[in-house]
Parts: structure tokens; sequence; C-alpha cells
């Protein structure tokens, strides 16, 4: 049985459609990667899995749970990593990740054992004690993602996680991540714009776009149904080259808002 | 148990942090225990009120706990705009427990706030009548802090993000100040600035202040309590309800 299973999901914004109609399972234990241009639907999609937005219509089960009707059982299953930053900036980097473990109800001895081992691994543990608007977008970064493999979930979502970070620390979350999936039987969740790490991580692939999801498949399958020799290739044959409009303004405008604000 | 305790565990580290903040917070109370207090202080003599700086200090101390509480409660908008309320709500934890964990802890750093005032309306020449009642006085604040921050969060819940804050401070805020009796005596009233502030929660919570430090509550004692406390329990479900409900 698969552990997420989505079918004919669809979110309506007023008159826009974000997500259209779209159905697939994925397995448990499988690496799978949501592939699409930006505002294709990937992160609404997520938040709708995640309980964080109600689904227009169509059924859902995550870890055989129903989001709408438990959403509570089902935030016992999975763990995220956002796409926009979600650490408190007025929190030292242990207190993000003790606050985290202690809202996932994690027993003391395994919640700092897993602190230091984490932090360490992001390279942050010598600066555990440091609040984090003195930490830099990257160090910020690798915080999140050390949070969200913090308490082990059954599906571990990831919206963009390596956004940002230099090749060398991607590669090491990505061994980590993998190491997780193989150990633990995690299933991963994510999304990405670098091509070539959906291709050497990911067991299948969905390629999204305006909502709707054009292809499924492992990469050689994407690969082999476009005539391509790349997934990057496969990736602008099945959504074309045109840049997208990525909605922002407001949000630049707020954290300058609350700079004045915090120092007033 | 353990939630509620760790998100009142930290707006009061973020309290504690914000050196800034404070002390930003404490200036305008400061400059109308000031400004208004001596300023106004020989006509009120005149008139034959006694003294105003006796009759303004547990209004000042409303207003602080007023003003802080309402912030703490709205601040969910900056978390929701800054990711951090993201990562409270797809945490394995009732809402509910959130929303309490939030509203104590709000209300603490308002009660906070409100007693370093009370410490300098001391300095500026206030006496209370009857040192006895002090722990009254305290649980006064404590209403008011828990129906601020509950109001406070309801409208949060409700709004997406920095544009209505204005229009709250504006429309809410203010009047819920202004229109209290926290500044004149509720005596005397021409009919309609009497009927609003009887509609006030704020100016049961003044009333109460007043008549626990300085004596001569205007509704009495037992009706402050018994209005703050029912909309203080209106407000915690109403916030409640509304935060249960937000989507991001």
């Amino acid at each position: 049985m698969p552990i997420i299973s989505v079918k004919n999901l669809t979110k309506k914004f007023k008159a826009f459609t974000a997500v259209d109609d779209i159905s697939f399972d994925v397995e448990k234990g499988e690496i799978f990667a949501f592939l699409g241009p930006n505002g294709a639907g990937k992160t609404t999609t997520i938040k709708i899995l995640t309980t964080l937005r109600q689904p227009t219509s169509g059924s859902i089960r995550l870890d055989d749970k129903d989001p709408a009707e438990d959403p509570e059982g089902v935030r016992r299953s999975f763990g995220i990593v956002f796409q926009d930053p979600s650490v408190d900036d007025e929190l030292t980097a242990f207190e993000n990740m003790e606050f985290h473990g202690v809202l996932y109800g994690m027993e003391k001895t395994l919640r700092r054992k897993r602190i230091e081992q984490l932090l360490t691994f992001v390279g942050l543990w010598d600066r555990k004690d440091d609040i984090l608007n003195v930490f830099s977008g990257g160090m910020k970064r690798r915080l999140e993602i050390a949070r969200g493999l913090l308490h082990h979930p059954k599906v571990l979502f990831l919206d963009e996680p390596t956004v940002g970070l230099d090749p060398q620390t991607r590669n090491h979350i990505w061994e980590y991540i993998q190491r997780l999936n193989r150990e633990e039987g995690v299933t991963i969740f994510f999304t990405t714009h670098y091509m070539e790490e959906a291709a050497r991580v990911a067991s299948q692939i969905a390629v999204i776009d305006h909502g709707k999801i054009l292809k499924q498949g492992s990469a050689q399958e994407l690969k082999k149904a476009t005539n391509t020799d790349s997934l990057e290739q496969a990736f602008l044959s099945l959504t074309g080259s045109g840049i997208r409009e990525e909605e922002a303004g407001s949000i630049d405008h707020l954290r300058m808002r609350h700079r004045l604000w915090t120092r007033r | 148990m353990s939630t509620i305790y760790i998100l009142w565990l930290r707006q009061l580290k973020r309290f504690v942090r914000s050196r800034s903040r404070m002390i930003g917070s404490l200036g305008q109370p400061l400059l109308f225990l000031v400004a208004l207090g001596f300023g106004f202080g020989p006509v009120f003599q005149k008139a034959g009120q006694g003294n105003y700086v006796q009759f303004l200090a547990p209004g000042i101390v409303a207003m602080t706990v007023l003003f802080t509480s309402i912030f703490s409660g709205i601040e969910i908008i900056w978390d929701r705009q800054f990711g951090f309320l993201k990562e409270t709500l797809v945490a394995p934890v009732s809402r509910l427990n959130i929303m309490i964990g939030r509203t104590l802890g709000g209300a603490t750093v308002a009660v906070l706030q409100g007693c370093i005032v009370f410490l300098i309306t001391l300095i500026a020449g206030f006496r209370p009548m009857d040192w006895t009642l002090l722990p009254a006085a305290l649980g006064f604040m404590i209403l008011i802090a828990l129906l601020f921050t509950a109001l406070g969060t309801a409208i949060a819940s409700v709004l997406d993000d920095f544009h209505g804050f204005q229009l709250i401070m504006n429309f809410v805020v203010m009047p819920l100040f202004f229109l209290s009796g926290a500044l004149f005596p509720l005596d005397d009233l021409p009919r309609i600035l009497s009927v609003i502030t009887r509609l006030n929660p704020l100016s049961y919570g003044v009333d109460g202040l007043r008549g626990t430090l300085v004596s001569g509550a205007h509704f009495g004692l037992g009706l402050d309590l018994g209005i703050l406390a029912a909309i203080t329990a209106f407000l915690l479900i109403l916030g409640s309800y509304l935060f249960s409900k937000i989507q991001i």
C-alpha cells in the first residue's frame, strides 16, 4: 500500500486553479521528486499534504490517514523542511532545535543526543548558543534542514531544501538524507530546481506544471519518453522554456517594516 | 503540557532579549505619566478632584498592560509572515495548546511590563492607599493581560498581513485606551461617552486597578471582576476557534 495516495486533488484560489485534478502515489521507502517551474503548484500541494491548507476537492491518504479529518494524526507521521525560512530569529540555534524536539515529544536524552549530532553535522555546533539574527542565509538554511531531520518521521517533505547552498553542503546533506532513507526506511518527498540532484537521488519523478502532472516515472523513463539524454532536457521539453513570474514583493516590504518595528 | 511550557518560554525569552523593545515600550507610559500627570495636575486639583498623578497612575499601568498584551497577540502576524508559525502548526500538537501557550506567554510579558511601569509610577510620586491590596491589583493586571492577548490573537488570526495593523492601532487600541477612564473620571460624563465607556472592557480593568490601588471604584470591584472574567473567557474561546482555522 502506498504511504501517500493523492486522488483528483484540486485547489482553487478564487479564479486561479493552483492544483488541477492531480493524482499520484508514493510508495513506502521511496525517494520521490516533485519537479516543476515556479508557480507550478508544488508548494501548494505540499501545504495540503502537510495539513496547512484545505483542498478544494479530492482525497488524500498519508500513512493511511486523511489530513482533512485527522490532521493531528497525519502530523505525527511526517516532518518537513519548508521552502521559506521558518526558524525563530530571536532564539539561538540550540533553542530552535530544542523547541522542535519538545513539540515533537522527543524524549530528552535522545533529543539532546540528536541535536548535538545534527548541529555538528551541519557545522553549527560551535555556534549553537548564538542568536540567529547574526547568522548568514546559508547558516540558517543548514539549521532549518538539521531541525527537519531531528525527529525521524515516516515521511519527510523537503521543499527546495538545498536552495542557496554550495555544492559541498548540498552533497553532504543529500548523503545524510539518503542514509536516513536507506537505514530507517524514511520516505522522502522533495522538490528542487536542481535537475542533476533529482536525477541522482530520486527513484520516482513527477513533473508538474500549471497545476497538472505532465509525466511521472524514473529519470530513465522520462528521458526515454521525451527522447532526450538528460533530465534537464526532458524537463524543458515537457514544460517549455518560457520564463515564469513568481509572486513576490509584499514579504520584502514586510521584512523592512519588521526591522523598524523590533528596533523601536 | 510541555507544548504550553515551551511556547510560554519562547515568548519570555524574546521579551527579555529585545531590550530595545522593552525600553521602547516604556517610553510611552512614561511620557503620558509626566506630561499629563504633571501637566493637568493643577487643573485637576483646582476642580477639587485631588492629586492627578494619584488618579492617573493605575490608568497608565492598565495602558501598558493593554498595549503589550494586544501586541503579543498580534505577533502571530509576524510569525505567519516570517514562517515560524508554520513550524508550530505542522507539529503534532493541538492548536488549542499552542494558543494557550502563546496567550500565557504574552500575558506574562504584559504583566511584567505593567509591574515595571508600576514601579516607575512610585518614583513619580504615586502611593497606593493600601499595600495589602497589591495582590488584588496584580490579579486585575493578569485579567487585563489575558483578555487583550486573546483579543490580539483573535484579530491576528483573521488578518493575513501587516496592512491591517495600522487600522487596528487607530480603530481598536487607541479608542480602547482613550475611552476607558484611564485618563479621566467616569462621573458626570456626557451621555454618549458614558455609554461608550461602559461598553469598553478596559474601563472595568482600569476601574479594578484604581479600586484596589487607590480606592473609589466607579463600578464596584465585584462588577469589574465579573465582567472582565466573562469577557476574557469569551475571547479565549473565540481566539482559540479563530486560531484553529488559520490556513497558511
